[in-house]
């Protein structure tokens, strides 16, 4: 029965692409760890953390549009999701490091000791297992997700007015973060990092594996969603974005499908943001930032609304172009993510995923008026 | 609450907006298996009163009870829709994303939990009564096509086919005829007729020559209250009803 609900949403084109996925995972990790490196095939370890980052955006990408896409709800706050996912593995990696801390307390991290702490405050009991962080990275996020769509949903809060609450829960987020009184680090965040399950964080072999983990995570992503946009749960979920009051007049308590996504999502950006601290090695509040939660839904518009593949895609396009012209010219980069909002907004309303589709009805349109006019034209002589 | 043997029972409803009374102190009551027409002037409080009815809006004061039993002033659009009360707008309203056959499916009377609708594959009942349904529309050539794609009379049959899918015991329709030709309009009347035959309908409508087409008793609405009752010979002959539709 499981297998059944998880294949039931995954039609020919989904699942090549998520086996895709899965071999880009593979792949690479493999030649960055088989190939020697005077190989031309050899994959260097900085190729592998960019890979493996890109990846994390993915799943931010593909849990935004889950939300968005399916269900219509624009969230501009899922940054928060995936920082908190991410603020929970690096408590994990803090509490890791033990006494090889600048200060050498084997109970505190270093900034607790800067900052006089005597003991460790009580949220911070249980991180030094990996289960429990792991269990953590689910549940904090959805617990946050469930408390603000419970009251939201329950409230009828929609449109552009719950847009501007996910957007003021990641900036009051932020600032709480930014506090050195939360203790969770204030505005230096958690880094310098050294094992994750007993490897060296910063060492090859580590960084393969993380980067083959974030393409599983990913490829399980897309399994959930596919199986459930591919339900009756998935139709009913399509029709209340369209219809909502429609369904309401049909019997459905539209609370609790858009609870049950919203939640969902939510978990999905906590262990997109857990794969991707130890990847970059750093979490501070900035990742709270408003700013990043808008750029995961611009590579959900970029890529392709409402479609499983369009997100993956817009998130590693953009971001793609985002190390390239940071690195080539840094201060045209927000210029460059301004336009590209409103020439996806103007041209490509369905994205890239859906640019196929404007190309195809655009030459049909063309065929049918040449061939009317050909017509005409034939007529003339007779 | 007061028990009653009347599908649906209004007492003393009054709604108010900022100090407006769309409703004032109204009253109905509907019997089962009656067809009502309710007329009245723009303004009357006829959308009003049916969003009282299907949860949208609540009132202020009164009582509004269904099927002898439920007070529908404490339920939600949901739990009204769900003991079988089934609305039509006046606008069709379908589901453009998805076929017709999917528009049908999401209608059909059972399954509305969010978790059982995950692992819920179509019955072979379901499957036979959307068959049956589609033949009724004649639309069982469409069934794969999105319903965007239906033209304005085709949506106004799935819609029809959608409330015979929620099989609801009291039906409440929202101008049906509004845009249509005489022919269409005259059509939808014997569809009405034939729903009656099994479900009790409430239609508010605006078009005199279609409630004189229905046949069925009428109900005058006039500044949320109720002007006259009877059949549409008796209401029009009536000076009171005269003065609100021609004296302004």
């Amino acid at each position: 029965m499981i297998t059944r609900f998880l294949w039931q949403g995954m039609g020919p084109g989904l699942r090549l692409f998520t086996l895709l996925v899965l071999a880009v995972g593979i792949l690479l990790p493999l030649a960055n760890q088989l190939l020697p490196p005077t190989s031309p095939f050899h994959v260097p370890a900085w190729v592998l953390q960019l890979i493996g980052k890109y990846l994390c955006y993915a799943l931010l990408a593909l849990a935004v549009d889950l939300v968005w896409g399916f269900c219509g709800i624009l969230s501009l706050g899922h940054g928060a999701f995936f920082a908190l996912g991410g603020y929970c593995m690096g408590m994990y990696l803090m509490r890791q490091i033990g006494s090889r801390g600048v200060y050498g307390n084997p109970l505190l991290p270093d900034f607790m000791v800067f900052l006089n702490y005597k003991q460790l405050p009580w949220f911070w009991h249980g991180f030094d297992q990996f289960w429990f962080a792991a269990i953590m990275i689910l549940l904090v996020p959805s617990v946050l997700a469930f408390a603000l769509g419970w009251f939201a949903f329950r409230s009828r809060v929609t449109g552009v007015y719950l847009s501007i609450i996910t957007q003021a829960m990641t900036f009051a987020l932020m600032l709480a973060f930014f506090r050195n009184d939360m203790g969770l680090g204030g505005n230096n965040g958690m880094t310098d990092f050294k094992e994750i399950l007993g490897f060296p964080v910063q060492a090859d072999g580590t960084r393969a594996a993380l980067c083959f983990a974030s393409a599983v995570a990913l490829a399980l992503g897309l399994v959930i969603s596919a199986a459930i946009v591919g339900s009756r749960f998935g139709k009913a979920l399509t029709a209340v974005r369209d219809a909502e009051s429609r369904m309401r007049f049909l019997g459905y308590r539209v609370e609790g499908f858009k609870l049950f996504v919203f939640v969902l999502s939510a978990a999905m950006s906590g262990v997109a943001g857990a794969l991707y601290v130890p990847q970059v090695g750093i979490i501070n509040p900035s990742e709270f930032a408003p700013g990043n939660s808008i750029e995961a839904v611009l590579w959900v518009a970029v890529g392709g609304r409402g479609t499983l593949i369009g997100p993956v895609i817009g998130a590693f396009l953009v971001n793609f172009g985002k190390t390239w012209l940071t690195g080539a010219l840094p201060e045209f980069w927000l210029f460059a993510l301004g336009a590209l909002f409103i020439v996806v907004t103007l041209l490509l309303p369905k994205g890239i995923m859906g640019l196929w589709g404007q190309i195809r009805d655009r030459s049909q349109a063309r065929k049918a008026q040449g061939s009317k006019s050909g017509a005409e034209k034939a007529r003339v002589p007779a | 609450m007061r028990s009653t043997s009347a599908l649906l029972y209004l007492s003393g409803v009054t709604v108010s907006f900022d100090g407006f009374k769309a409703l004032n102190n109204l009253s109905l009551l509907v019997e089962p298996g009656e067809m009502r027409a309710i007329i009245g002037p723009n303004g009357a409080g006829k959308t009003t009163m049916m969003d009282v009815i299907t949860g949208k809006t609540r009132p202020d004061e009164g009582e509004v009870v269904f099927d002898g039993k439920s007070d529908l002033t404490k339920l939600d659009e949901a739990d009204i829709a769900t003991l079988g009360i089934g609305r039509k707008f006046q606008k069709p309203t379908v589901f453009e994303t998805h076929t017709v056959r999917d528009n049908l499916l999401l209608a059909l009377s059972g399954i509305r939990s969010w978790y059982k609708l995950l692992l819920a594959a179509p019955t072979k009942a379901e499957k036979d009564r959307l068959d049956e349904i589609l033949t009724i529309i004649r639309m069982t050539d469409q069934q794969h096509m999105l319903a965007a794609r239906l033209s304005h009379g085709q949506k106004q049959w799935l819609e029809i086919g959608m409330l015979l899918a929620q099989d609801p015991k009291l039906l409440l329709v929202d101008e049906p005829v509004a845009g249509m030709t005489d022919v269409e309009t005259e059509t939808t009347a014997q569809v009405l007729r034939e729903i009656n035959r099994s479900h009790s309908v409430v239609v508010v409508e605006h078009d005199m020559s279609f409630v004189r087409a229905l046949g069925v008793k009428v109900t005058v609405l006039h500044e949320g209250s109720m002007l006259a009752e009877g059949t549409l010979d008796q209401v029009s002959a009536d000076p009171r009803v005269v003065e609100v539709y021609l004296g302004r």
